[in-house]
């Protein structure tokens, strides 16, 4: 089961203090590979805390752990990522004349991975 | 913990934009590391406990340790060399190591930009076109009685700016702090910063243009169809009742972060946000301001435009400086493949730039410059390690709110300062650019800054 | 080039020593002027040519937190401008907020070798001096805004004379300053605080203290401690009609104290509040004319391309609603604040004529030029980059009248400009441009090219067309090295920082730390300026330290 949903990469505070570590450090990347998502719609598609799931897009896909939110946290069809090499597969490079390709509200695919592989 | 402690008072917090200086910090000088950071936030905490002496060279060539004057010398024949050089990053550098990047990029006639091209560059493009009512962030202390948050997250990215300027201290005209002021967040999820707010008000995703855009219209007495709900999912009613609490406060201030620059619209957001303010000048008294983040990426704005007029994505090609975002930005000179060499300052695009710009670091010679080992010093071809601004040494960084700074060293770092490395790699491009062209005047006689 | 230089066969003009275009020779040696050196020094051969002190501007906008924003705020006004650089010099933008290197290269390029940044808030001290880093060859210094200082403000309400002036000088030393600036005194507090009013009059009180009050202590206060240049004002009620007034006021609260009123020229208007103004160039030049304890600054308008950039953050607000352009306005904590946009004087215009009108009727209805310095309030009135034209206004009649025929005849018809007659001699312009202003700056090595004299030289060639010729010097000495040789860049030269240090009571400190505290974001202890911002500098002394 597959669904087309918003992604919002952005800042979060435990992003900031593992970044101080080192971006190469698990404590980063385990931050950056966590995908927030509404509840109700992890119920739909299936998913559970900690399961693995696929987001693509024309410009590439990455495989992300997902973590549920309350529906008035955030809201149906919104994904929240902390920014970082996940989501950078996902940013288009064309920036239309501004030097500022379209970080946030991207367009994604959200499928579940059957097989836990990472 | 040993028993040679020292106490810096009054030390500067570089993490983010907020650049508060009332840090005292506890220093061990025998194992040259902070271990105790009072008046920090979160991330501040963070960033003095984990900026210790690494134990990586300081400097390597594609992976082996090499001499610090071998690396310079390697690095000034790659950037003459080479046809389209970009230098980019400068965030989280002091002022006069800035100085030094930007006159590299003139002598070698290169391209030169800074993260703000991928935070608030539309803000910087947007100001160009209608300007800007702003302040410094004392004025928001003191007087201001409305405080509007859109698209940012303080409570995330900038955790003291709620409790250090602008919603509880108390103020010249704000005697009661908190209860003097009202606080308006605008998001399109209710964020971690939401409970601080008296009202949150929730933004379909990429509607932030036409909200914006309805707040003038109603602010200038014109009339807006209640269809502007189904649009945006904010009501005409919410609409009406903020456009009340902005014209009747006395003192109102509009924040705005990445949620309007990164998403669609970029610089029309921006804009609109600005000139809104503009326009609320009619009634009252009303600034705003882009909440910006790396601790002195207003200080690479202001270094920029100082000796060049502009702001970022500056080019020297024609042997003097020439702007256009879009075209000289650096993930349009990788997304294009223009660029056949990169000098990455104090900023690790690998890890979080468009995956096409990434591909084409790969492909070309790197420089790094970085505290710490990152994805971008790893694909380096070569790689400095450095020591960490505000902590191992002083320098100016600019607040936010373009407040300039001087910054206190914590402790000795055995790591040279970007300024060190920047002003050895800028003498030897200049000789190399001079014997190229034939030119034989001694470094010192010219080009003095 | 070597540290000893001879210019010979020149044509001197150096009012401060009573020479006025007599052939004779100047010798240089370690930076200052001196009465001989050794034959083999370096010769420049200035047959044919005028040698001048190097220019000083006592008014300008050129470096801090202002001119950034207004860089950054218009891409348009270099786009069309650049500067490149030389084998010598860094590569920069013009138009009228150049770039810092273009700044400091184009005043070379004019024989200009000082300059003074007029206004700088407090907390935008270091991010001027920094500037100052970059902008090549010129000294320069700045003049700290402390008239709409609150916490002093505070101490003038409560009668706490001898305080406020402790205060002065600790901020004057905190700052690297080289005097203190008003600007529309009283008028911050309106404008931030009551919803984007103003003071309208010099006896207006705010809060119990009026504009009157405020000029009153501060010249008082900075003629008690000497320095070497007065308080530097900017009147209230700039550019609106009818202001001469508040201009004769200002002045008259100075008594015969000394008193530098800035770029007079938008001071000047008669006429009522919210009409079309008239000129009041003769009533204003007259008082200057007989109080020999009044300088002052024209800031002549030139026709073309400006950007306004003030402290008067409420007058930029009221321009804004003239033309409709983009507006910066910036609000600085407890100290000041200031407004932006871009702007252009057009011919056609009545307004704009009479301003231009009105600034020559001061400068030729001047009698003394030794207090009536030339000034486009740099980039307000116009560029810098303008002064070799408006010299050339000044010292030909011919041209002044071909100008006049071609601008709005009303306008002109409001003034005496076409009855005066005068035309400004070469020695005339070198006190208006030179001597003046050093004078004015009390800046004793500078303005003059007697022993003792910083070596701060142009070269011009002696041409017809004035414009022509100080556009273009064939020499240009900076502490006796020469930057320009024939036209051509051939060195560069840091300058220094121009500052004064006036004593004071350390014990103030503890009076203004605990305001810091609760009023300001920054901490005390980070909020003075440290000296490794200086650089190459040059510590002024005030009268007292003497």
């Amino acid at each position: 089961m597959a669904e087309t949903m918003i992604l919002v990469p952005g800042r979060s505070s435990k992003q900031g203090t593992a970044l101080n570590k080192g971006k190469l450090k698990p404590e980063y990347l385990l931050v950056t590979s966590t995908l927030e998502m509404n509840s109700d719609d992890m119920q739909r598609l299936g998913l559970e805390e900690g399961d693995s799931v696929r987001l693509s897009n024309e410009v590439g896909e990455t495989v992300v752990t997902c973590k549920g939110r309350k529906p008035e946290d955030l809201p149906s069809g919104i994904l929240f990522i902390a920014y970082g090499p996940p989501s950078s597969q996902l940013m288009d490079g064309d920036t239309a004349g501004t030097g500022m390709p379209i970080s946030k509200n991207i367009e994604v695919l959200v499928e579940k991975v059957t097989v836990k592989n990472i | 913990m040993s028993e040679n402690i020292k106490i810096v008072k009054n030390a500067t917090c570089t993490f983010c934009g907020c650049v508060c200086d009332d840090m005292e910090l506890t220093v061990d000088l025998d194992e040259k590391r902070i271990i105790k950071a009072k008046n920090a936030c979160v991330l501040g905490r963070a960033w003095f406990a984990e900026h210790t002496i690494g134990d990586w060279p300081v400097a390597m060539i594609d992976g082996k340790e090499v001499s610090k004057e071998e690396a310079i010398e390697e690095t000034a024949q790659t950037l003459v060399k080479a046809k389209f050089p970009i230098i980019y990053g400068l965030s989280d550098t002091t002022c006069e190591a800035q100085r030094q990047a930007v006159a590299i990029s003139d002598i070698i006639r290169g391209t030169i930009d800074t993260t703000t091209s991928v935070c608030h560059g539309p803000s910087g493009l947007a100001f160009q076109g209608v300007g800007e009512s702003t302040m410094s962030l004392g004025e928001v202390k003191n007087r201001a009685d409305l405080v509007i948050y859109w698209g940012g997250n303080p409570a995330a990215s900038h955790p003291r700016h709620f409790t250090r300027y602008t919603v509880t201290p108390k103020g010249m005209f704000i005697p009661n702090g908190r209860k003097d002021r009202t606080v308006v967040l605008v998001d399109i999820r209710k964020t971690p910063s939401a409970p601080v707010a008296d009202l949150f008000i929730q933004v379909k995703p990429g509607k932030d243009f036409e909200v914006l855009w309805a707040l003038r219209a109603l602010v200038k007495g014109k009339n807006i169809d209640p269809s502007i709900e189904e649009e945006t999912g904010v009501s005409l009613a919410t609409l009406e009742d903020l456009v009340d609490k902005m014209k009747n406060c006395r003192y109102g201030v509009l924040f705005f972060g990445m949620g309007l620059t990164m998403t669609r619209g970029r610089h029309f957001n921006s804009g609109a946000i600005m000139a809104l303010t503009t326009d609320l000048n009619e009634f009252t008294h009303f600034v705003t301001k882009p909440v910006r983040g790396h601790g002195n990426v207003t200080g690479a704005d202001n270094v920029l435009s100082w000796q060049t007029g502009y702001p970022f994505g500056v080019n020297f090609n024609r042997g003097y400086p020439r702007f256009n975002p879009g075209e000289f930005t650096t993930v349009d000179t990788l997304s294009r493949g223009d660029a056949d060499a990169a000098m990455f300052i104090a900023s690790d695009p690998a890890s979080n730039f468009p995956k096409v710009a990434i591909e084409h670091m790969k492909k070309i010679p790197v420089i790094s410059l970085d505290t710490k080992q990152t994805e971008t010093s790893n694909l380096a071809h070569v790689a400095f390690a450095t020591s960490t601004y505000g902590i191992n040494t002083g320098g100016t960084v600019y607040r936010m709110d373009d407040v300039p700074i001087t910054m206190r060293s914590a402790f000795d770092s055995p790591y040279p300062d970007d300024e060190e490395i920047l002003t050895a790699i800028k003498k030897r491009v200049q000789e190399l650019v001079w014997a190229k062209q034939g030119i034989k005047i001694a470094v010192g006689e010219a080009r003095v800054a | 080039m070597a540290a000893t230089l001879r210019i010979v066969n020149g044509k001197l003009y150096d009012p401060i020593n009573n020479i006025d275009g007599k052939v004779q020779d100047i010798c240089i040696e370690d930076g200052r002027i001196v009465d001989s050196v050794s034959d083999d020094a370096t010769r420049i051969d200035a047959q044919g040519m005028v040698v001048m002190p190097g220019g000083v501007d006592i008014h300008c906008h050129i470096a801090g937190p202002k001119v950034n924003a207004a860089r950054k705020l218009q891409p348009e006004d270099h786009r069309r401008d650049p500067h490149p650089g030389t084998p010598f010099t860094r590569s920069g933008t013009g138009g009228t907020v150049p770039s810092t290197f273009a700044t400091g290269y184009r005043y070379a390029t004019l024989g200009y070798t000082t300059a003074m940044e007029a206004a700088v808030t407090p907390i935008g001290a270091r991010h001027t001096l920094e500037e100052f880093h970059d902008t090549p060859i010129i000294d320069k210094g700045f003049y700290v805004l402390l008239g709409n200082n609150i916490f002093l403000q505070n101490l003038l309400r409560e009668g706490r004379k001898e305080e406020f002036r402790q205060a002065v000088a600790w901020w004057v030393n905190s700052t690297k300053a080289y005097t203190v600036k008003l600007v529309n005194p009283g008028g911050d507090e309106p404008w931030k605080g009551k919803k984007n009013s103003n003071v309208s009059n010099i006896d207006e009180k705010f809060d119990g203290l009026s504009p009157r009050q405020i000029i009153e202590a501060f010249i008082t206060t900075v003629n008690d401690m000497g320095f070497p240049h007065p308080a530097h004002i900017h009147c209230n009620n700039l550019g609106h009609s009818g202001n001469y007034k508040t201009t004769l006021e200002t002045m008259r609260t100075a008594g015969d104290q000394r008193a530098h009123l800035a770029h007079i020229q938008f001071h000047s208007y008669g006429g009522e509040l919210g009409k079309n103004p008239d000129s009041k160039a003769a009533e204003i030049i007259e008082y200057v004319n007989t109080h020999p304890n009044i300088t002052c600054d024209v800031g002549q308008v030139m026709f073309g391309k400006a950007t306004i950039m003030t402290a008067d953050a409420p007058l930029a607000y009221v321009l804004r609603g003239l033309t409709n352009s983009k507006w910066v306005n910036v609000d600085t904590e407890c100290e000041s604040g200031c407004g932006i946009l871009p702007f252009s004087y057009q011919e056609h215009i009545y307004m704009h004529t009479l301003q231009w009108a009105i600034g020559l009727e001061l400068f030729l209805m001047s009698k003394d030029p030794w207090r009536v310095i030339l000034s486009t309030d740099h980039p307000n009135g116009g560029s810098f980059m303008l002064y070799p034209k408006l010299i050339k206004l000044l010292m030909d009649r011919g041209f002044r009248q071909e100008e006049i025929s071609r601008v709005n005849q009303k306008a002109i018809a409001k003034t005496a400009l076409n009855d005066l007659d005068r035309e400004y001699t070469l020695y005339e312009i070198t006190i208006i441009t030179r001597a003046g202003p050093a004078k004015a700056l009390g800046l004793k090595h500078k303005g003059h090219l007697g022993p003792g004299a910083d070596a701060d030289i142009t070269i011009y060639d002696e041409m017809d067309d004035k414009e022509m010729m100080f556009n273009a010097p064939r020499y240009v000495i900076k502490s006796g090295k020469a930057i320009i040789a024939n036209h051509e860049f051939c060195g560069d030269h840091d300058g220094k920082i121009l500052h004064i240090t006036p004593a004071y009571d350390e014990k103030i400190e503890e009076v203004v730390q605990p305001f810091f505290e609760n009023y300001y974001t920054i901490e005390f202890d980070n909020y003075a300026v440290s000296d490794s911002y200086l650089h190459d500098h040059e510590i002024v002394p005030t009268a007292n330290d003497r």
